[in-house]
């Protein structure tokens, strides 16, 4: 498992690259990476806000259980901070398992926990504006989706 | 304790973080505490609802127990990825 929390641009490709590099028993590799996006066309750049000690342990917990439901081989977790401009990457997640069924719904769930449970705030700042990105309700039904499974014993 | 504040919760109150010397055994009391002590703390903790909190880096409720506790954090609904 590897969990990285920086400030510095990464190469999505070359993360990827190096992560399928390293899997000996994976038949399966799935990623997933989040994009800086300039919805309103005058973004400058995105501010991204997080919680230096908590970040770190909420992320492994998350990637830990990921790992332990699906049966994973391996999981990458990158999150960037810091002050992010439009086509620059945020946060990637590879997720590595024998078959692909595990690493497609592992990488899926993993996204909804980051999403709003992994302690990061985005606030976008334009030319003339600095507004915190609110958090959606859509965020937190797709994390229920994950805990109906659950309660229902269907994983 | 140390209490940390973020995103537009650490801006409403002007600061990152502050020690504080409290005998509240709840969340709930130390956010009473904190709401009665300046207008701006009150303007941030006006809506609990729309806050978040997390004691020694766990996310837990505002009913949660103080006792022991060396750091709180209070901050709005995340939103990484």
């Amino acid at each position: 498992m590897d969990i990285r929390v920086q400030e510095a641009a990464f190469d999505a490709g070359a993360e990827l690259n190096n992560f399928a590099a390293r899997q000996t028993d994976a038949g399966a590799v799935v990623t997933f990476t989040g994009i800086v996006r300039d919805v309103t066309g005058g973004l400058q750049h995105m501010r991204i806000e997080h919680y230096p000690g908590m970040t770190e342990k909420a992320l492994t917990a998350i990637a830990q259980e990921a790992a332990t439901r699906w049966g994973l081989s391996d999981v990458l977790v990158i999150h960037r901070f810091g002050d992010l401009a439009p086509t620059e990457p945020i946060m990637m997640v590879a997720t590595a398992s024998p078959h692909r069924a595990a690493s497609f719904a592992a990488a899926d769930f993993l996204m909804d926990y980051l999403k709003s449970r992994a302690p990061f705030w985005k606030k976008e700042i334009t030319g003339d504006s600095a507004d915190w990105v609110a958090a959606k309700d859509a965020d937190e039904d797709a994390l229920n989706r994950w805990t109906d499974l659950h309660d229902n014993g269907t994983t | 304790m140390d209490v940390l504040y973020f995103a537009w919760v650490r801006e409403r109150i002007g600061l990152p973080k502050e020690r504080i010397e409290t005998q509240a055994a709840t969340v709930k009391e130390l956010v009473a505490e904190l709401t009665a002590r300046e207008e701006r703390y009150a303007v941030a903790f006006a809506d609990v609802s729309a806050l978040r909190v997390a004691v020694d880096q766990e996310l837990t409720d505002f009913d949660a127990s103080l006792d022991g506790v060396r750091e709180v954090a209070f901050f709005p609904p995340m939103t990484g990825g």
